[in-house]
């Protein structure tokens, strides 16, 4: 079937269920994605996509990129990290302010750069700021142990990682009211669709996991939409040429071995038990909490008007907040959602028309 | 970041590739990726192997982005 064939089946399925539909699509990939496509004005007019918290950079509190910043001032460091994370603004500061104070930081598109930035940099302690969920994670996991079998002493990682099927459950038991997952295509290709299905039989919620190309996502939401129809609530695979019901379990042993589930705090969110990740006690050499225990880090604060948190669990669209355009823009962010390339609020910025928004 | 792009694997060197994409060869690593040999596709994110691609695989995403790109051709978003 075409993609025009896929829109007016959509088309039909929304006007069968004649009702308002919220689906929530969880990565940030997908809400990029969405925009940039022209996928919302797509949609009939029963049918909103509601971004979700996926988004690793938006959902990382205050508190880890003040220690980020506090380890980025010591003389003896270098800070690799993704890019997004340069930009957005701690409790007092940021990393490029920090960068313009003279801290090193290394921008890196791999965690393996950071591993090879240690190898280079004898010397110096070289950090890596591990953001990312599940797609990003066995990459930092095979450098932690490649540090480890190697003796890369001066190589250790901040870790904040977090998963995202509780961060889902999370969210079916806030006040949001979601129809349907749109689930995270990368993420799957790790863990793979079949750890979804606790979820998906425990609250009946249809899921898909979807790709990211146009097409992959009008069909994503034709599946979905057709099992609303229809009531009922399993978990498919729009995205089959990536993603299996088991996932890649070379990745996921790798995980296992040098991470631990915990629990940990999502911006706007809070703490949702058995969310995150940390290294495991055989790695610590390689774990910047233990190794940076005399940090000088500012008390927790975030700013009093920006909406982040709300935005993030799919209550309130970036229209609702009174910083939006104005105080913050992509240029002068104020909170994570604007820095980041995933976040919803720079996709609004970017692409959303104030005068015909999508609710 | 969810971004992962397709790619062919046109030599291995222990935990390392070369792979292309467009004509453009990047180094990617593939211990994440069991049994990878030359010619195969895989899709890399961040830097790592994470997923391999068979032939079907290929000529679906190949259908998907040649049918995008008439679409876009025919400069129409109207359905």
């Amino acid at each position: 079937m075409s993609i025009k064939g896929h829109i007016s089946k959509v088309n039909r399925l929304a006007a069968e269920i004649a009702r308002p539909v919220k689906i929530m699509e969880v990565c940030g990939t997908h809400t990029m994605a969405a925009f940039r496509s022209g996928l919302r004005s797509l949609l009939p007019a029963n049918v909103s996509l509601l971004s979700g918290p996926g988004c690793p950079v938006c959902v990382t509190p205050n508190g880890y990129l003040d220690k980020a910043i506090a380890i980025a001032r010591r003389p003896d460091t270098i800070v690799a990290t993704f890019g997004d994370m340069v930009r957005v603004p701690g409790s007092e500061s940021s990393l490029e302010y920090a960068r313009a104070q003279g801290a090193s930081i290394r921008i890196v598109y791999s965690p393996a750069e950071a591993l090879e930035e240690a190898v280079a940099n004898r010397l110096r302690q070289v950090v890596f700021l591990g953001i990312g969920f599940e797609t990003t994670i066995p990459g930092i996991a095979w450098t932690i142990k490649e540090a480890a079998q190697k003796n890369i002493t001066n190589y250790s990682v901040l870790c904040g990682h977090k998963i995202i099927p509780p961060a889902m459950e999370a969210l079916l038991q806030g006040k949001v009211g979601i129809d349907g997952f749109m689930c995270p295509g990368h993420v799957s290709v790790i863990i793979g669709a079949n750890a979804y299905k606790p979820l998906c039989s425990s609250y009946h919620i249809p899921c898909v996991v979807t790709g990211f190309e146009p097409f992959d996502m009008i069909v994503g939401i034709k599946m979905l939409l057709k099992q609303i129809n229809d009531n009922q609530s399993t978990v498919e695979i729009q995205y089959a040429r990536s993603v299996t019901e088991q996932g890649n379990q070379s990745a996921q042993q790798l995980i296992d071995e040098v991470f631990e589930v915990c629990d940990t705090s999502w911006r706007g969110v809070g703490t949702i038990p058995d969310s995150g990740l940390r290294i495991r006690e055989k790695f610590s050499a390689h774990d910047s909490e233990k190794k940076f225990t005399d940090l000088e880090v500012p008390e927790t604060r975030e700013h009093p008007g920006c909406i982040c948190g709300e935005i993030l669990r799919g209550m309130k669209t970036p229209c609702d907040c009174g910083l939006f355009r104005k105080a913050c823009t992509p240029a002068t962010p104020v909170g994570a959602c604007m820095v980041s390339s995933e976040g919803t609020c720079a996709a609004y910025y970017k692409y959303a028309k104030m005068d015909s928004l999508p609710e | 970041m969810c971004l992962a792009t397709p790619a062919k694997v046109v030599e291995i060197v222990n935990d390392d590739a070369v792979v292309e994409i467009d004509g453009i060869r990047r180094s990617a690593k593939i211990a994440l990726i069991p049994d990878l040999v030359v010619g195969d596709y895989v899709i890399i994110h961040a830097g790592f192997a994470i997923q391999k691609w068979s032939e079907k695989d290929v000529q679906e995403y190949n259908q998907i982005m040649d049918e995008i790109r008439a679409l876009d051709q025919q400069g129409s978003g109207k359905v």
